[in-house]
């Protein structure tokens, strides 16, 4: 499944012939890479539109009146509250006026009110921030270190016993819904074993200095790291076998291999290099992946992040909150892609080519 | 045809319909030889046998009963014993009939799902394959934006907004996974564009819809199951998660429900790891079976992979 978002799509026929004449006054030189910045900025950005408009469509169009739809579902409804929130969303408003002002407003960063929590949505994103970006971030880089190196060693060795082992528990991990492998691991290492806390990311006694502060919080991502890195690592390791495998039929590998050098050398300086290329990229690309584990791992192990937050506007249903995340979450995607094309012109010289 | 009914010579050439027949009989069964010679997909798919006849014979041999909640006899949350060799649930009902009874409702999802996205991929995949320039771009834009979406945080926000149903949740499913499929079929496409025999087709005259519909569609169809087979395996886990996040159509009894029945009733404080392991273990073989078999199936297609 993840083999085959290897490398975007070369740049290509997304220069309208405008375009090409702005870009060429503004850089004086038509150099590569303000073309291809262009290119790639400006299907950013329609992509960033369409994530806006696809928001409002769900939530403000797809429901008819969202209003009638919470009422149905929340507990604890009444006619006031209807009416306060009715006037608040602005949906006496016709459509287009209502679009308007979503749109000045999620661009301001407004991006409404939670309703359970009766705080500005922009504001406990930032507060929810940073545990989504530690633990996110650690998995990220484990899963990058292990997929990649055990990925690269799979495919020297392909066919030995050492390969198919790495395969196998791969497709094993891929196959195992992640909030299940969780939902385990609590039970062994936390219920059985007493290893490690069972939620949040701190202990409540914890002094409130530098290093008992970290230690507490490393003590608590354990598992929940673990859990995450399991989920995405899968994808790396078949990802970096696939684009090895390619690069070892090449014939600089062999004549590497002619020159005598270690294999060791061979592998590491010459096949893996090149594979790194489509793979180094797919690393940004899958921040989407990253997105969808941190949401269960952070709902199992209570991990007080944005996923954790996602979750808990489900069951209400508090619509704010559930929409401003939507457009956050598929914002960082867009932006990891363009980050991902950016990443690809500076580290592949065949980008600037095409 | 009745005036032709006087014995023809053998030499007759057989019609066009005949000579199709004969010739897609004939990859099938190349196919069946290639797939057959790899051991880990025939493993997926004799266990793909086993868990439709679990789906289909179980709803006919279980007591009736099983599912009341009401006539339930075991105790709550008892842990496994000669009667109950599953354990119970929190109504005390038998964790291993409700793991065979989930069945069903998980693999016709996923199944469900899979052909939504894979009506959607194959069409967006030819149709950008096939028209080049602008609304091809469209398209791939389109598809690259669905790819690099959260799906999971898609799908939640559709079933939230949509209601918690068998078809919301398919539709949901099918909408936010047929992007791969589309990227796969338009490759697909653009190499057999570029064959002699649409060339041929297009200077007799044939219309769009003809080159896609009679010349496109045949040859990408295998690929097209293949990937079809690949995204089962993700619809059921993409259902697993939504139901355990609480979306589930409460009325239909799957896998990804047991497990969140099972955590929101207390069953990891419990330790009630009878009710945890067995539904989960379902989803992980499944999906694992669906994988293998659609690796397979892409190995057997395409010799480069043969190693």
């Amino acid at each position: 499944m993840a083999a085959e978002a290897t490398t975007p799509l070369p740049a290509g026929s997304a220069q309208g012939p405008a375009g090409k004449l702005d870009n060429a006054a503004r850089t004086g030189v038509g150099t590569g890479l303000g073309k291809y910045l262009l290119n790639r900025v400006s299907g950013a950005v329609v992509s960033l539109l369409a994530v806006l408009f696809s928001a409002f469509f769900i939530f403000r169009v797809l429901p008819g009146d969202p209003i009638d739809n919470l009422m149905r579902d929340m507990q604890s409804a009444t006619p006031e509250l209807e009416q306060a929130l009715r006037a608040e969303w602005g949906l006496d408003e016709p459509l287009w006026v209502q679009f308007w002002s979503y749109l000045t407003g999620t661009l301001t960063g407004d991006l409404g009110v939670s309703i359970q929590y009766q705080v500005p949505v922009m504001q406990l994103f930032t507060d929810r921030l940073g545990p989504t970006v530690l633990l996110g971030g650690t998995a990220l880089v484990l899963s990058v270190l292990i997929g990649f190196s055990l990925g690269a060693k799979s495919a020297w060795l392909s066919g030995s016993k050492f390969d198919k082992r790495n395969v196998n528990i791969a497709l094993i991990f891929f196959s195992a819904p992640t909030f299940w492998v969780a939902m385990i691991a609590i039970i062994i290492f936390s219920r059985e074993l007493r290893l490690f806390p069972t939620g949040r990311m701190v202990s409540a006694h914890t002094p409130d200095r530098f290093w008992p502060q970290f230690l507490d919080i490393a003590h608590h991502m354990v598992l929940p790291a673990i859990t995450l890195t399991l989920m995405i690592y899968a994808g790396y390791l078949l990802t970096m076998r696939a684009s090895m495998l390619d690069e070892m039929g090449n014939d600089y590998i062999t004549t590497a291999r002619a020159k005598g050098l270690r294999d060791v050398v061979v592998r590491r300086r010459h096949a893996m290099r090149n594979a790194l290329l489509p793979t180094t990229t797919l690393v940004f690309m899958a921040i989407g992946n990253v997105i969808n584990g941190a949401l269960v791992t952070e709902m199992i192990y209570t991990w007080p992040g944005l996923g954790y937050t996602f979750f808990q506007a489900i069951a209400v249903p508090d619509y704010p909150v559930l929409q401003g995340l939507f457009v956050i979450f598929a914002s960082a995607t867009v932006l990891a892609n363009l980050a991902a094309d950016v990443l690809y012109w500076f580290i592949d010289p065949r980008a600037r080519k095409a | 045809m009745s005036t032709q009914s006087t014995p023809r010579p053998q030499s007759r050439p057989p019609s066009a319909r005949a000579l199709r027949m004969r010739r897609w009989r004939q990859s099938a069964a190349d196919l069946w030889r290639e797939f057959r010679a790899q051991r880990a997909g025939m493993v997926g798919l004799i266990g793909l046998s086993i868990f439709v006849a679990i789906a289909v014979i179980t709803p006919l041999v279980a007591p009736s009963d099983a599912l009341s909640v009401t006539q339930a006899t075991g105790g709550r949350m008892a842990p496994p014993d000669g009667e109950y060799w599953l354990g119970t649930d929190e109504f005390g009902r038998s964790v291993a009939l409700l793991t065979l009874y989930g069945t069903r409702v998980t693999l016709i999802i996923g199944i469900a799902a899979a052909l939504v996205a894979m009506v959607i991929g194959t069409l967006v995949g030819i149709v950008a394959g096939h028209f080049e320039g602008r609304v091809s771009w469209i398209l791939m834009r389109i598809t690259e934006w669905f790819m690099n979406l959260p799906t999971l945080v898609l799908a939640i926000v559709l079933v939230v907004v949509l209601g918690r149903s068998i078809a919301v949740l398919v539709i949901a499913i099918g909408i936010t996974s047929w992007a791969g499929t589309a990227r796969v079929i338009r490759a697909q496409t653009r190499g057999i564009e570029g064959r002699p025999y649409l060339e041929r087709a297009r200077a007799l005259g044939a219309g769009h819809w003809s080159q896609m519909g009679r010349h496109v569609l045949p040859n990408v169809t295998p690929l097209v199951l293949a990937s079809t087979i690949m995204a089962i395996a993700g619809a059921i886990l993409t259902e697993s998660t939504l139901a355990f996040l609480g979306l589930y159509d409460p009325n239909n009894l799957s896998w990804g429900m047991l497990l969140n029945r099972a955590w929101s009733n207390g069953a990891m404080s419990a330790g009630a790891w009878w009710y945890v392991l067995p539904p989960g273990l379902m989803i992980l073989v499944v999906v694992l079976c669906f994988t293998l078999c659609g690796r397979a199936l892409e190995v057997a297609l395409n010799p480069r992979l043969r190693r």
